[in-house]
């Protein structure tokens, strides 16, 4: 890859834009709320694209890319089972309790539905959890800059960290929250032409089914394996992720991406951010739209470059090999983005990439600056201090919060073991939660005391299932197995979603146990916190359109519809 | 907000357009080559300055009202 000017000049100008909008935001930030919370005065169409943005990080962009070549159309089963029905149950459901309750984050509500230490053990584990997300983004970043620009690990890091610190240091969440607009609109002008030239390259749409026909062919599957999403799926063995529907179903669509979606603050504080109550239910419906179409811009490009890599296409792209001789997924991105672009468009696209990483980065960094200091540093060090007083501690916690990624990505960087051992540890926490916040939410009946056995349980729960199972053909160790190997799974991403089944399970039960036999709290402390004891939301919205329950309902449609396109 | 974003970001986007629309322009069919012979930086630039410039129309639009 060799940019020219012309590529500099064009990353060069959207950086300048960045730090500009950091520092013409920053005589707004007058009080906490402002920089925490952007004053929750966004417009839902802004918070809507900033929460698919937050999620869209590079990883996302050239992991989805991977699995697209990978596994083929089952891949959008993340989107269109997973994210989309998620997503509108968050909007339509659980924001009246998230928005209404005026908690200013999610550990926050669970301290306001359950009790203290509820909220401490969400907020201790988020809270450290974010820290190595955004390092693990930076360290990720900085790799690829090697690879594509041959950047020193040094600089990359620096420049990357330094820029991130600038724009949130002055701007807070507005500032955040306007970047990933930006970088929403730059992914999806960046990445478009990448699949319109990669199309053409194999031959049209029609030269990409051929193309796909052979590499299902060439694997021993059924042509229509990487085709095909629900019509693939009757056993583990008929598609290339090796899982069933079943398991599709509950462990991604229902435990997995509700688990993500409505409970991760990262995503729910950008509709906490929402000018009214309306605004806030709209907003991961408006971001489902988008959502919606994305496999087209981020999985196909991996379908293509399968298609061309064995079935050869016009310009000969290939797909480069790793040193063990498997092809090396993670490259699709960057080699399509190096063959098909000319010098401007490759600025243009390599700005996109950058620009995905540093905002994956900076979701992680005001999410943590928050949970930091309303639900660690307020709840347990300093309670009754000024406004201002937190302002400054949450500008601190940002610098803490970059200088902490920063050794994580170091970390990352000196031992790859411990980064992946870190992700298995917080799938563990994160796969049992989905069940706290539905029995918080829908069942007065649930105390605090059933809240946290059930969290601890379902963490274990994960733990136990992952130190007995194991993929087919793994060692025992960080793949699983690690008690002793009782059931063979017949891939991992099939042990990932039966994991997240037993630990929802299990805190579901265990919850439900341990509230029975505790005291629940009185029915006046939980109005406006539980459904059936808050009176229903009534959109105040004029349009019909604007209209949560029927904007969720049209969403829904249209995923059902395009489960059916590319059953 | 005291930021109407959409200022901003139509600024870059006409910026970036003008700047990739003007490089196609010079760079001609040589430059397509890479791209299986479409100018895309020319046809893509035109596109990003179309929706810069929309967004700076809608941004003065809203000002206007107030």
């Amino acid at each position: 890859m060799h940019p020219k000017a012309i590529d500099w000049i064009i990353m060069g100008t959207y950086f300048a834009f960045v730090l500009g909008i950091g520092a013409a935001l920053k005589r707004s930030m007058r009080t906490s709320t402002d920089f925490f919370l952007s004053g929750r005065a966004m417009p839902a169409w802004i918070a809507g694209l900033a929460f698919i943005s937050a999620n869209l990080g590079a990883q996302e962009v050239i992991g989805m890319a991977a699995s697209g070549a990978k596994y083929g159309m089952v891949t959008s089963q993340f989107y269109w089972v997973g994210a989309i029905p998620a997503m509108v149950f968050l909007g339509v459901f659980m924001m009246p309790f998230y928005y209404g309750s005026r908690a200013r984050s999610v550990p926050e509500y669970l301290k306001l539905r359950f009790d203290e230490k509820t909220r401490g053990l969400n907020a201790i584990t988020f809270a450290v959890m974010t820290v190595f997300s955004s390092g693990i983004s930076l360290y990720a970043l900085a790799l690829l800059l090697r690879l594509l620009l041959g950047w020193d690990f040094n600089t990359s890091v620096a420049l990357s960290a330094l820029i991130v610190l600038v724009y949130i240091f002055l701007g807070g969440l507005t500032s955040a929250i306007y970047n990933e607009v930006l970088q929403f609109f730059l992914i999806v002008f960046g990445f478009a032409p990448l699949v319109l030239i990669g199309l053409k390259d194999v031959g049209g749409w029609q030269g990409l089914i051929a193309g796909l026909h052979t590499v299902a062919r060439s694997r021993g599957f059924e042509p229509n394996a990487w085709l095909s999403t629900w019509g693939v799926m009757g056993s583990p063995r008929d598609n290339p992720m090796g899982v069933d529907w079943f398991s599709m179903a509950m462990g991604l669509g229902f435990v997995l991406s509700f688990g993500y979606w409505c409970t991760d603050f990262l995503v729910v504080q950008r509709a906490l951010a929402a000018d009214s109550m309306d605004s806030a239910r709209r907003t991961p419906l408006i971001a489902a739209v988008p959502k919606m179409l994305f496999p087209f811009l981020v999985i196909l490009p991996g379908m293509i470059a399968i298609a061309a890599t064995v079935h050869g296409g016009a310009s000969g792209l290939a797909l480069p090999r790793k040193a063990d001789g498997q092809l090396n997924y993670d490259m699709v991105v960057p080699l399509m983005l190096g063959r098909y672009f000319p010098n401007g468009m490759l600025g243009l696209g390599l700005t996109a990439l950058m620009a995905s990483f540093m905002t994956g980065m900076a979701g992680n960094v005001t999410a943590f600056n928050t949970v930091w200091t309303y639900d660690i540093y307020q709840a347990y060090i300093r309670r009754d201090a000024s406004d201002a007083h937190y302002l400054t501690v949450g500008r601190l916690a940002t610098v803490v919060g970059i200088a902490l990624s920063v050794a994580a990505a170091y970390l990352a960087n000196r031992f790859s073991n411990i980064m992946d051992l870190l992700q298995l540890l917080f799938a563990f926490v994160n796969a049992p939660l989905f069940a706290t916040f539905l029995l918080g939410m829908f069942w007065k009946r649930a105390s605090g005391h059933g809240a946290f056995a059930g969290l601890l349980a379902g963490t274990l729960a994960a733990a136990v299932h992952h130190g007995l199972t194991l993929p087919v053909g793994r060692t025992t160790g960080i793949k699983g197995g690690w008690i002793a190997v009782l059931h063979l799974y017949p891939s991992q991403m099939a042990q990932n979603f039966w994991t997240a089944i037993y630990a929802f399970a299990v805190c579901f039960i265990v919850t439900v146990l341990v509230s029975l036999l505790t005291q629940p709290r009185p029915e006046q402390d939980l109005v406006g916190l539980v459904y059936s004891l808050t009176p229903r939301e009534r959109s105040t919205a004029r349009r019909w359109y604007r209209r949560p329950a029927v904007l969720g309902a049209c969403v829904l449609a249209a995923a059902v519809a395009l489960n059916v396109m590319f059953w | 907000m005291g930021l109407d974003i959409r200022i901003p970001m139509g600024a870059l986007f006409s910026l970036l357009g003008a700047l990739l629309a003007g490089y196609g322009l010079i760079g001609g069919q040589a430059l397509a080559r890479r791209s299986l012979g479409i100018n895309i930086d020319l046809w893509w630039g035109l596109l990003l300055l179309a929706f810069g410039a929309s967004m700076l129309l809608l941004a003065w639009r809203a000002r206007r009202r107030h």
